[in-house]
């Protein structure tokens, strides 16, 4: 059983200092300057489509957003230690991971916008859509694994939250369950330390590594600012998933620097000092200054990044903007695999509704 | 043919078995269904018969079940969950309306929950609290979601496999006090009657009485009361509350004029009410009296010495009719 240590594991310090871990620094030995740049690509990405798309609900194109600002490295460093058959369910923030998993940028606004209710094929990512009821997707990330296991699948489950949903049922029933059947289930806690206004001290008076225990457990608290130790715990993790080890517990400590969601404001519940701490142990920053420190990478380089940023937005702004609204036939699509009669009756009616308008009436309704 | 005697909780077990038989996807879960086989025994034996992978005894989490159950559905399974009585099954309402249901609207279509949450359902068995109680309208008023309910062993036995079958999510409504009622099933030809259709039970010309489940038996009682008195009702066995079979209703309507409409549940908001606005909608001239619903009160499930009171009986269904007539 491995319990929470008295540190969280760390590999790069804020200053971008490598820090000697034995038990976890090996699991990244691989990780050379190539990797290392990729993690800063996709983090860099990661934040400018979220700026792009907090943008663009200011600007009246979405109808909400829930920003990741300050969690681009808990998000890329486990997202990174996935294989492509990994199936991942996420919360509502897991914009990041979603990039790392392979959506398209242009498809992640769609929920937002209100053009659909999910923006991809679950199945072609192996990642599903935004999960809104808080904490509802562990339950089924421990059905996925018990399928998988059923199957003899390798592979590794993984549910993403946040330290308000450990407070849910559905949680804590996940991990009893997950225990129980002795299943893969890798449960990572981003501990972006506010649930909206709620400091996580009200969640829970312990850290929320610490609970797994009592589920019979393993847990790791990581620093989860720092990439590099996110992608050594979750290779642990996953691992130790794969190899039929059963479920495992990591708690990322990290911040969320933007509002809960772009209807929230964090003014109210939180200090500018509170912000200021947590901006010096900024991830992208902390990932660049050990990249400039170890003479991995120049101007040109950075440079480079910000381009394919910036296209990266463009695309999202793009996708976004050239979104066609549903037609209103669309209401009544999906809501039943095999023929409804009811549904299929009021598809009927509130076509021949609209159709009693004339052409002039329609176009002004729209 | 083969035909079999069997009880309606007996042709449950035998058609889970001929579901797990049929679809090596198909899994059974829920609280002590393995070694037990149920409290109800209606899964007796299938776990030795098909192992615990197949027949899954899960911790005591009603939402750990169906939210479980959604996630193998998610890996291809085609889960049926059993919850142990209806009182029980509120802790997983939230995975059973906010995700099971959703899902395929959610995704455009890209994800299907092909699941079955059995439900042992109604009064009459002289239980303690949150045992006795008719949830159907919870789950009827959440699109995405059907219901159905069989009154018969034969019903049973296929409308289990029928419901297994399905891509559709399904709670799956047993009438816990029927469990023990015998009756004739072929187990060789499944009746030539969708899964949505309702099934006219006993022919009739003065008034037609549409129940499901646990009252079906009762209706028909009525049914034979009121032909000594001189009055022919019609009975129409709804089985399938989501989505519901109108034109069925309606036909006997047509041919009555009148409608009683009888369910265990409170009567505030219920199918009673649901089945009242549709058929005024559709054959208000040929209605003869007001459509009169009969049920259970609008309170809680009350204590085990009042629920013969609370429950209909043929008394209650007869006077329903009796009023209906006179008008």
């Amino acid at each position: 059983m491995v319990v929470p240590t008295a540190y969280p594991v760390q590999l790069i310090q804020p200053d971008g200092r490598r820090v000697l871990d034995t038990e976890y620094g090996p699991l990244v030995a691989d990780v050379g300057p190539d990797e290392l740049r990729g993690l800063y690509r996709d983090m860099v990405v990661a934040r400018r489509i979220d700026a792009e798309a907090t943008a663009l609900q200011r600007q009246g194109e979405l109808g909400l957003w829930a920003p990741l600002q300050g969690q681009e490295a808990a998000q890329v460093g486990s997202a990174r230690a996935l294989a492509p058959d990994d199936y991942v369910f996420t919360s509502y923030r897991e914009h990041a991971v979603a990039l790392c998993r392979g959506v398209d940028p242009a498809d992640m606004t769609r929920l937002w916008r209100g053009c659909g209710l999910s923006g991809w094929d679950p199945k072609t990512v192996a990642t599903t859509n935004p999960a809104i009821v808080v904490g509802a997707q562990g339950l089924h990330a421990t059905g996925y694994a018990m399928g998988a296991k059923l199957d003899g699948a390798e592979i590794a489950t993984v549910v993403y939250f946040g330290d308000g949903a450990t407070s849910q049922g559905d949680i804590s029933e996940a991990m009893v369950f997950s225990v129980s059947w002795g299943v893969g289930v890798v449960f990572i806690c981003q501990n972006n330390h506010w649930a909206i206004s709620a400091p996580t001290h009200v969640q829970s008076p312990v850290p929320l590594a610490g609970r797994a225990a009592g589920f019979g457990m393993p847990a790791v608290q990581v620093d989860g600012n720092d990439v590099l130790a996110v992608l050594a715990v979750t290779r642990r993790a996953v691992r130790h998933a794969r190899e039929g080890a059963g479920p495992f517990f990591i708690e990322a400590l990290t911040y969320r620097m933007g509002p809960h969601t772009t209807s929230d404001d964090p003014t109210r519940y939180r200090t500018p000092a509170d912000l200021e701490e947590w901006k010096a142990r900024d991830p992208i920053d902390r990932l660049r200054r050990l990249l400039e420190r170890e003479g991995h990478a120049d101007e040109d380089f950075f440079d480079e990044v910000r381009s394919a940023a910036d296209e990266a937005a463009m695309r999202l702004r793009r996708g976004t903007l050239e979104m066609p609204d549903p037609e209103p036939d669309a209401l009544f699509d999906h809501v039943y695999a095999t023929e409804h009669p009811l549904v299929e009756q009021e598809r009927a009616d509130y076509a021949e509704y609209l159709a009693s308008f004339g052409p002039a009436e329609e176009e002004a309704r729209r | 043919m083969t035909t079999t005697t069997m009880t309606l909780g007996g042709a449950l077990n035998a058609g889970l078995r001929r579901a797990l038989e049929h679809d090596p996807k198909v899994v059974i879960m829920g609280e002590d269904v393995g070694t037990l086989g149920g409290v109800f025994r209606i899964t007796d034996t299938l776990q030795k018969d098909f192992g615990e992978g197949r027949v899954i005894d899960t911790p005591l989490a009603e939402s750990g079940i169906v939210g479980t159950a959604f996630g193998m559905a998610l890996r291809g399974y085609r889960p049926v969950c059993e919850i142990q009585f209806d009182g029980f099954v509120y802790p997983a309402f939230d995975q059973i309306v906010s995700q099971v249901a959703k899902i395929h609207y959610r995704t455009a279509g890209a994800v299907v929950a092909p699941l079955t949450v059995r439900i042992p359902y109604g009064g009459g068995i002289g239980a303690v609290e949150h045992h006795s109680e008719s949830p159907e309208v919870y789950f009827t008023h959440t699109a995405g979601l059907r219901v159905v309910s069989p009154s018969t062993p034969s019903d049973a036995y296929w409308m289990i496999q029928q419901a297994v079958a399905l891509d559709d999510p399904v709670i799956f409504l047993e009438p816990k006090h029927r469990y023990w009622e015998r009756g004739e099933v072929d187990t060789d030809t499944a009746p030539d009657l969708p899964l949505t259709s309702a099934r006219v039970v006993r022919s009739g010309s003065d008034a037609t009485v549409v129940t499901f489940g646990a009252l079906v038996g009762t209706a028909l009682r009525a049914a034979e009361i009121a032909e000594t008195e001189g009055h022919s009702l019609e009975v129409v066995d709804l089985r399938s509350l989501s989505p519901i079979d109108f034109d069925t209703i309606e036909a006997s309507v047509r041919r009555t004029g009148r409608l009683v409409v009888v369910q265990e549940a409170p009567v505030f908001c219920g199918i009673g009410a649901e089945i009242a606005a549709r058929t005024t909608e559709r054959c208000f001239y040929q209605l003869e009296a007001p459509v009169l619903r009969v049920g259970g009160f609008d309170i809680p499930y009350p204590p085990a010495k009042l629920e013969s009171h609370h429950r209909p009986d043929p008394d209650r269904i007869l006077d329903a009719v009796d009023r209906a007539l006179a008008a």
